[in-house]
């Protein structure tokens, strides 16, 4: 018997099975299309990424006998459906889509922040649905021939037939109340959301229905999803994913941390009957991309895992820093006003600090995003979990656990998402008989330890800032 | 097809000769039926180009180093860890023994990756050191393939032929170590893969486990298949 999940992600879908160890027994994937149809707008097309997920899923499971399905999902990307067809009425919006920033300019932020533990912005949900419910649809949703969900419910609805969500989902749409766990009318009127196209609110991890005898048991936000693969259980435990971007999620246990310091307030994972637990999240815009920029835009390396061999060519950064404020400064700094900066420029710096320079950029925000979760927390980060791709290079770990002063641990098993909904999903079931035994499965693979002196570590940590200074004011406002 | 040109089909004949082995001019004149002349000055040519090198104290003539790097434009170890990172994860945690990925450098092996045992015992990450070659398994394996490799012996000759290598005792007491060679898309051999434990678990009744051998193999060529996308 083995456990499966499904992996719906931006780009493609895949499906993993495991074994009782962890281990990857199968994997199978396919992509669908991203589609442009105007600047800012991404959009999926659901029937498209059903069809994937039907097809990974048969692949990846032929012939294998499967105790439980896990769903983990690209988040805030919404979904609209005809119940009684049970086809997309239009195309999917996708979680990078900015359509909707004229929108929410002209709304109040304050009341989400309190009640939903987010910034009201166009990554999330609430405002997309707002969108298309705009364009004609209005009507018919509230007669409830239309249903909303994000990718886990649309998943969800296809595999079992019923409209539900997990809580880790609902958590990222603006419309549900971070402290009661239920849709939220204040929010619901604010946003012009009618409750009939809702989905019920349920746990992370239960049996929702069955796929051709298969139970389907777990969903999970792919950050989330990672957060319990990395078996981060206590309060303090923490992981950080290092893709184009990079997500830091911390467990603050079973009460809201409404964050002083622009952290995102999230539901990390709530189990059967059990009390939700709840986490921190911070996300850095620009890490493994500022890595691409250097190949792609600059030319100085030919793959990314070549900045190693650049950046080793020299022995530190020779008082060069660099801060991709290419969009603004994201968490905990939140200015959008800002642009990126290499500072500390000398006739001395070559292109082998320069490379030094972009891997630091990444272990210098996630110690601000650190600091400020530690700050809310009240908790103090002792060691960071990693996972991710950015993860094989080795002098990024190094710096990241100099950067820091915590060992940086990176699990055997690489694929935590996949890995995190398949357990939720087998905890459901009694694949697995409880968190202990996931710890159990959880081993060490690589510890990168701390190894310059203090002084040096904070020297460079005031460097930064103070290049983090230099990148304000510069988009002046209209 | 149109008219072709006769030394560039010479020079390519001359390099399928020296392809896995050493000549000296009097073998690549009987060979290719040239007069030397001729044969001297297309050496000349391809030794001034870096396809082809003389060595210096036998004068006999083998493949250089630039053509060598042509088909696999030189495989970055960073990104051969990049590459590698799922499946050597994978062996651990099937094998459930350290992971090790090398590359030889300088006559010794330069280990680019490492996957501690997943037992949570105190391990310390080895990226970066040097291993002996002759006497570990990843050692045997990169220098059986190594264009530059003298005589390999009896026992290269076997780890070419089988596709795997073995260290019993050799580095450490108590200790056992395989590898299998990773391949880049050309057929050259770019580094190697394996798993280091103790005795007692790796082998019985004094012979190497033939399931952790399986183990190295398949992660060996998921890898080459791999680099070959």
């Amino acid at each position: 018997m083995y456990a499966a999940a499904i992996d719906q992600g931006t780009t493609s879908s895949r499906c993993i099975v495991f074994d009782h160890d962890g281990n990857i027994i199968s994997v199978a994937q396919r992509e669908h299309r991203q589609i442009f149809p105007r600047p800012g707008w991404v959009e999926h097309d659901a029937a498209e990424i059903w069809a994937a997920v039907q097809g990974v899923l048969a692949e990846a499971v032929d012939g294998l006998e499967i105790a439980a399905l896990g769903i983990t999902n690209q988040r805030e990307t919404a979904v609209l459906w005809d119940r009684r067809t049970g086809e997309p009425v239009c195309p999917a919006i996708v979680w990078q889509d900015t359509r909707t920033d004229e929108l929410i300019a002209g709304m109040d932020g304050e009341i989400f922040r309190e009640r939903a533990g987010l910034p009201l912005t166009t990554y999330f949900s609430g405002p997309k649905v707002r969108w298309m419910l705009d364009r004609g649809l209005r009507e018919r949703a509230e007669r409830g021939e239309i249903l909303f969900g994000t990718v886990d419910s649309w998943l969800i609805w296809k595999l079992t037939g019923r409209h539900v969500t997990d809580v880790t989902n609902a958590s990222r749409t603006l419309m549900m109340n971070i402290h009661t766990l239920a849709w939220d009318d204040e929010l619901l009127a604010a946003l012009g959301v009618p409750r009939a196209i809702l989905p019920e609110i349920r746990p992370s991890s239960e049996v929702y229905g069955h796929f051709r005898g298969i139970p389907v048991a777990a969903a999970l936000g792919d950050q989330q999803a990672a957060l319990f693969g990395q078996t981060c259980f206590e309060p303090g435990e923490t992981k950080s994913t290092y893709g184009s971007g990079s997500f830091l999620l911390m467990n603050t246990g079973a009460k809201p941390v409404v964050s002083r310091h622009g952290l995102l307030t999230t539901v990390g994972y709530q189990l059967g009957d059990g009390p939700a637990t709840y986490a921190l999240e911070g996300a850095i815009a620009v890490t493994g991309s500022l890595v691409q920029w250097l190949r792609d835009n600059l030319g100085l390396i030919s793959s990314a895992a070549e900045i190693e061999t650049l950046a080793k060519t020299v022995d530190d950064n020779g008082g060069c820093y660099f801060v991709p404020a290419f969009s603004g400064l994201f968490a905990p700094h939140w200015r959008g006003d800002a642009r990126g900066v290499i500072a500390g420029l000398t006739a001395f710096v070559n292109k082998g600090h320069l490379a030094r320079a972009v891997l630091e950029a990444t272990a210098f925000q996630t110690r601000e995003v650190v600091e400020a979760m530690n700050a809310d927390a009240g908790l103090a980060l002792t060691s960071l979990r990693v996972d991710g791709g950015m993860t094989a290079d080795n002098l990024l770990m190094q710096t990241l656990a100099d950067v820091l002063d915590v060992p940086v641990i990176r699990p055997v098993v690489a694929e935590t998402t996949a890995l995190g909904a398949a357990y939720a999903a087998g905890l459901a079931t009694g694949y697995w008989d409880g968190l202990a035994t996931l710890r159990a499965n959880w081993h060490k693979a690589a510890e990168w330890r701390p190894g310059i002196d203090p002084g040096r570590r904070e020297r460079e940590y005031r460097d930064w800032n103070k290049a983090v200074a230099r990148t304000l004011d510069w988009v002046e406002k209209p | 097809m149109g008219e072709t040109i006769q030394s560039v089909e010479r020079a390519a004949a001359i390099l399928r000769l020296l392809a896995g082995r050493r000549l000296g001019v009097a073998e690549l004149a009987r060979a290719t039926a040239l007069p030397k002349g001729t044969l001297h000055g297309i050496l000349r040519t391809l030794v001034h180009v870096g396809f082809v090198e003389q060595d210096a104290a036998t004068g006999k003539y083998r493949l250089g180093a630039t053509l060598l790097h042509l088909g696999s434009s030189y495989l970055d170890v960073n990104e051969l860890r990049a590459r590698s990172l799922n499946w050597a994860d994978g062996l651990a945690g099937r094998s459930r023994e350290s992971v090790w990925i090398g590359t030889l450098h300088e006559g010794q092996v330069l280990v680019i990756h490492h996957v501690f045992r997943p037992d949570d015992s105190m391990q310390i990450l080895q990226v970066g050191a040097y291993l002996p070659a002759r006497t570990t398994a990843l050692g045997k394996v990169l220098l059986a393939h190594d264009p530059y490799e003298e005589s390999g012996g009896d026992e290269l000759d076997l780890v070419r032929s089988r596709g795997w290598a073995a260290d019993l005792e050799e580095l450490e007491e108590g200790e056992v170590s395989l590898a299998a060679p990773i391949k880049d898309p050309s057929g050259v051999v770019v580094g190697a893969i394996g798993i280091r434990g103790a005795l007692e678990r790796l082998t019985r009744d004094g012979e190497v486990d033939m399931r952790y051998v399986s183990y190295v193999r398949e992660a060996a060529r998921a890898i080459t298949r791999d680099l070959a996308r």
